[in-house]
């Protein structure tokens, strides 16, 4: 689950990290009035800056600097309820509902740090660059030497001399290195203590007094962690995420919307992706991927029809069940049964597999519903494309 | 032969009370798993399908029944410590198929496990079968035959398609490893490769991989030194669009790295026969072995 860079910063002040004074807006009226505040303690100029999601807001103009409090509401009014498209975001970008009214910084010196999970070694990892400010993968990619790393080692966590350590080869010295330090540490300690999957600070700041700020903040946590965390979990920001992927979440279907025009719904998320590859590599283009579960009960089936049917594009279902636990005959007849509550009117392949495999395909061809029946994957694949008008994106 | 478990195995089910544990405990005895011990806190003393002794603690039970694989069914919020209570209590190997254990829980678990020496397979996989053997895990037995291919996944279902595929070749496989599709897991592809190559029987392994991390690039590096067996490859998720988790939480592509196209070049490049539909798994492996 993705934080805002409000909530990200909300967080990081609480475990001591400092960030610029600042305030989150939903109207141009509020966006003035929190800019008011910031001049009248003594800010020079505040940046309204886009709350979404996606990266690369900078590049995308969903951040402006205001030299006063009007001119701050008029940057929130042109943001608030447009569609902010950035490097990465869709063609259509995304609304935004937020803005972050903050005080401007003096910024001396522009660093990159963020704690995530070194996959590769198994535990978390610092990565800090001197080239702040900048889309870090574009970095990675040009630059891999200007990339450092300090490994969290499971059991100890981040050690103080690796952050030290950190701070003198990111070129710090003095007040500058000794803040920078507590920094990493403290935020090591916040990405632990929030079951975080990413905890990034791009750019930390060095300011002309050797301060040390985080200027932007991004939390990613963790979602089989969020059980242990309802104050995150009452975070969610449910306007940024795809509505079909949240319905099919509730049912406890694994759902993710894709261009094509053949839908899927496959048990398990292996499978479903090698469905999604063989459906390519028949010469079609999946419209989802989806994962209907180890049961595949009649309720789940239902379930899984009713919200594949909603991409628009879908022109063919193909269903592909192995059954090892669950018999195929069962899902033959859960098929049958969920149809008679949803209305699917494009073309159903179907390709059973497994426990009594044979059975099932009985049913579906003695069915009313007439049924595409297929005995490979391969073979359903290429019935799938085909129901779905050939190969057309 | 076989790895990681064979017919001398004696398994504990940690959570054997539970729906879950009920269920799967059961298809493994019909199987003809040994299982000798179950564990539930506050169950002890009781007997699981009358005959099955069940514990309150690992510990007890590995002192009364000499069990040495644990099967653990404990759900996601205590399933990190039931694998460090296994490994404390001294079994060799630990298979967690939970689901949705938090990230770093594992990492400290991880961490744990390999300091006591006890091997972890898992979490949020399938288990581990030796067809005609052992099936310690939640597969469908019948799919498997005891033949000549070791297999490796980090799927479920799609780990049965392979496995079902070699059967009806005629091959039939030495053990299957579900290897588990979390971010961070006990062993890896390159584990099961390095003991597949000590195993006498395994005539070539079938690996299948998917997007996201880099277990399969690790896989393919040391497939590259030499590997004494021949191996198949399919990579999941040539399809899936970066950034989106496919359902398993360490199936995504982040940052550009994890691409299906990167891994499969990666095991190429190191001599596997890389197949690019799940279908043509079965009728690769015959081609390489031969019937």
């Amino acid at each position: 689950m993705k934080l805002h860079e409000y909530q990200s910063k909300a967080l990081l002040r609480e475990c001591g990290v400092v960030v610029p004074d600042g305030h989150v807006a939903s109207t141009a009226d509020e966006a003035r009035a929190c800019a008011a505040k910031l001049f009248d303690a003594g800010s020079a100029r505040v940046a309204v800056k886009a709350q979404v999601h996606a990266g690369g807001r900078g590049k995308g103009g969903g951040i402006k600097l205001a030299a006063s409090a009007e001119e701050a509401g008029e940057l929130a009014a042109a943001m608030l309820g447009s569609q902010l498209v950035t490097p990465q975001t869709g063609p259509d970008g995304v609304a935004v509902n937020k803005v972050y009214i903050e005080a401007g910084a003096d910024i001396a010196n522009e660093l990159y740090v963020a704690l995530t999970l070194d996959r590769g070694r198994g535990c978390p990892a610092v990565i800090a660059s001197a080239e702040g400010g900048m889309d870090i993968e574009e970095v990675a990619a040009r630059n891999p030497d200007a990339i450092l790393r300090e490994h969290c080692e499971p059991g100890w966590g981040l050690r103080p001399f690796q952050a030290t350590r950190l701070a003198y080869r990111l070129g710090l010295s003095g007040k500058a290195a000794r803040g920078a330090a507590a920094t990493m540490m403290k935020l090591a300690k916040a990405y632990g203590d929030l079951d975080a999957s990413l905890a990034e600070i791009n750019p930390l700041v060095i300011t002309g007094d050797d301060g040390v700020i985080a200027l932007d903040a991004k939390f990613d946590i963790d979602d089989n962690a969020l059980y242990r965390h309802p104050e995150l979990a009452a975070l969610r920001d449910s306007s940024e995420e795809e509505p079909l992927e949240m319905e099919a979440a509730t049912h406890s279907l694994s759902y993710v919307a894709l261009d094509g025009t053949v839908g899927c719904m496959v048990n398990g998320a292996g499978l479903a992706m090698g469905t999604m590859d063989e459906i390519s590599n028949a010469g079609g283009f999946p419209a989802n991927f989806l994962d209907v579960g180890g049961g595949a009960s009649v309720e789940r089936v239902a379930n899984a029809f009713r919200i594949l049917m909603k991409g628009e594009r879908v022109s063919a279902v193909l269903i592909n069940i192995f059954g090892g636990i669950v018999r195929c005959d069962r899902v033959a007849n859960g098929v049958i049964e969920a149809l008679k509550t949803v209305a699917v009117d494009v073309p159903i392949v179907v390709r059973l597999q497994g426990t009594n495999a044979k059975e099932g395909r009985e049913i579906l061809r003695e069915s009313d519903r007439e049924f595409i029946v297929a005995e490979t994957l391969h073979e359903a694949a290429e019935k799938a494309v085909a129901a779905a008008g050939g190969g057309t994106a | 032969m076989s790895i990681f478990v064979d017919s001398d195995s004696r398994i504990l089910v940690q959570g054997i009370t539970g729906s879950e544990g009920t269920f799967h405990t059961q298809q493994c005895r019909e199987y003809g798993t040994n299982v000798v011990a179950g564990v539930t806190p506050g169950k002890g003393g009781m007997l699981f399908d009358d005959e099955v002794p069940i514990f309150n603690t690992v510990r007890e039970a590995v002192a009364e029944t000499n069990a040495d694989v644990s099967l653990i069914f404990v759900p996601p919020p205590f399933a990190a410590d039931a694998v460090m209570e296994a490994a404390d209590a001294g079994v060799r190997l630990a298979i967690c198929i939970t689901e949705g254990v938090p990230t770093l829980d594992m990492v400290d678990v991880v961490g744990y496990c390999k300091a006591r020496g006890t091997r972890l397979i898992g979490p949020n996989c399938p288990g581990v079968i030796t067809p005609g053997q052992c099936k310690v895990g939640i597969m469908p037995g019948f799919v498997h035959q005891e033949g000549r291919v070791g297999v490796i996944s980090r799927s479920g279902t799609l780990t049965y398609e392979a496995v079902d595929q070699l059967t009806r070749a005629g091959l039939g496989q030495t053990t299957c490893i579900g290897i588990g599709g979390d971010p961070v897991i006990g062993t890896t592809h390159k584990d099961c490769l390095e003991r597949f190559a000590e195993d006498e029987k395994t005539e070539a392994v079938v690996m299948i991989g998917e997007i996201g991390g880099s277990g399969e690039e690790e896989a393919a590096a040391y497939i590259a030194e030499d590997y004494p067996l021949p191996v198949i490859a399919f990579i999941a998720g040539q399809t899936a669009p970066p950034g989106t988790r496919m359902g398993h939480a360490g199936a995504i592509i982040a940052g550009g790295k994890g691409t299906a196209a990167e891994k499969m070049k990666a095991l190429r490049d190191a001599g596997a026969h890389v197949v690019g539909s799940p279908s043509e798994i079965g009728a690769k492996a015959l081609e390489v072995l031969g019937a």
